[in-house]
């Protein structure tokens, strides 16, 4: 679990996790030149496009309306002309 | 397999009221403080509930306000560039406090509730210059923020009733979408959005990306634009027409965005993109100066800024511009045509709009004659 940091008053919080320093060092390397202007906003883009990746994946199966909606909405969509 | 694209913030927001709910929402309401909202206010309030800005459940807290000025994201780490608000004057209401529910009415009618949570001012100028990036006044969207009033009040809306649209057969909202999209077996579906109408150069992008993806969903924002925009009519018929004539009628279909424009470039670029997520779209056309005014940002600006979301979760795709080649004889772009000067004519807003103007059509090397002929014969093509 990481370190809570609070900068700059309470509604920017950020947090400390530890990387092996190799590592934080290829990382360093990497962004050199590049639009990342740290370690911490490379490990952050990192991040988010993982986890991003990640809930597609778990939301694939997941439909976000009941059988009943997509019934009416059919309906509709038909009414419409947008569906046979 | 008919893949899902997840909604914004990983729910679709439903914020409409269930029958029993809306009829004591409506016995309650002349007992309420209430507050008259305008059309451009009414849409917002349907984009909520309909969960065109999933993950929005109502308007802005203080906290997300400030995380977005600060971060482009929700205090929960969604992207979120550009806050959606309500602003009153403190004389309008003056004994709100958070915890109260408030009323909205739409030309006298209850319309929706909102749960008030939060009431907290905010400096106009740091709004305008984190979300347009300046403070110039003659950009309308500062213009905008500078006319608010200064108290935002947040929390969760319910939807009762919503004001009739001026296109019903074109008002789809994102559940709409998704089951068409699922019904038609597309898989990846690239949106289009657009407050003009066609020439060949949007016709040809349009074209180029559907190739690459399943189907093609053309989203015209309606709603308030600033004088000498083209109306909505126009924007509608001109693609009714092209769609019918111009296109593979089950690869491509048209809803409207009933949304104001913000003319917030980059930023508005990003919305737009999260509000075709939450439609169901997976990739989303970002061509030049998207959503911009005057020389506010620059050509590509709006492309640029889709490199700090990675977790976007909607693939942009990008075009710089299409154009007519003459030696080629055919519609180009710089990736695939190696002349230029002379052989080049572009398809600039400003050369068409001024032949239009004039009453003239501006060539069939611009736009489709069924588009043109539209234009010409709409009493009003023009915002007055």
């Amino acid at each position: 679990m990481g370190k809570l940091v609070t900068l700059m008053g309470d509604e920017k919080k950020f947090t400390s996790v530890s990387i092996p320093v190799p590592l934080f060092k290829k990382v360093e390397e990497r962004i050199r030149g590049t639009g990342f202007t740290s370690v911490s906003s490379y490990v952050t883009y990192v991040l988010r496009e993982i986890i991003a990746e990640e809930e597609k994946q778990e939301d694939d199966d997941k439909q976000p309306f009941s059988k009943e909606d997509e019934e009416r909405v059919k309906d509709r969509l038909r009414a419409l002309g947008y569906i046979d | 397999m008919v893949m899902r694209q997840r909604a914004h913030g990983g729910r679709l927001i439903d914020r409409v009221m269930s029958p029993a709910d809306r009829e004591r929402f409506l016995a309650e309401a002349a007992d309420l403080p209430t507050f008259e909202v305008d059309g451009t206010m009414a849409q917002d309030l349907a984009n909520i509930a309909h969960g065109v800005y999933s993950p929005l459940e109502g308007f802005m807290v203080r906290d997300d306000f400030l995380s977005i000025l600060d971060h482009n994201r929700t205090v929960k780490d969604v992207p979120w560039t550009i806050p959606i608000v309500l602003d009153l004057q403190p004389e309008v209401l003056p004994d709100l406090s958070p915890g109260d529910r408030l009323a909205f009415t739409y030309q006298g009618k209850p319309m929706a509730a909102l749960d008030i949570d939060d009431i907290y001012g905010f400096d106009a100028d740091e709004y305008a210059s984190t979300v347009f990036d300046t403070t110039d006044g003659s950009h309308p969207g500062v213009a905008k923020v500078r006319s608010m009033g200064d108290r935002l009040v947040g929390g969760p809306i319910m939807l009762a009733d919503e004001m009739p649209s001026p296109f019903p057969d074109y008002t789809l909202w994102p559940i709409e979408t998704r089951v068409l999209f699922k019904e038609k077996g597309w898989r990846t579906i690239v949106a289009f959005q657009t407050r003009n109408p066609p020439h060949l150069g949007h016709e040809y992008v349009q074209k180029a990306a559907r190739t690459v993806t399943d189907g093609l969903y053309i989203n015209p924002s309606i709603g308030k634009k600033k004088k000498g925009d083209f109306t909505d009519d126009v924007i509608i018929h001109t693609y009714q027409e092209l769609i019918e004539n111009y296109y593979l009628r089950d690869r491509a279909v048209m809803g409207l965005l009933q949304a104001e424009m913000k003319y917030g470039g980059p930023k508005e670029a990003i919305l737009h993109a999260i509000m075709r997520k939450n439609f169901g779209c997976t990739h989303f056309i970002v061509g030049r100066d998207h959503a911009g005014v005057g020389d506010f940002y620059t050509p590509f600006a709006a492309q640029d800024i889709f490199s700090e979301f990675p977790d976007l979760g909607i693939v942009p795709l990008f075009f710089k511009s299409f154009f007519y080649c003459k030696r080629c004889g055919s519609i180009a772009n710089e990736k695939i045509c190696p002349h230029e000067g002379e052989d080049i004519v572009n398809f600039s807003g400003s050369k068409i709009r001024g032949r239009l103007v004039e009453g003239l059509p501006p060539g069939e090397d611009m736009m489709r004659p069924e588009v043109s002929r539209i234009i010409l014969d709409a009493d009003t093509p023009f915002v007055e």
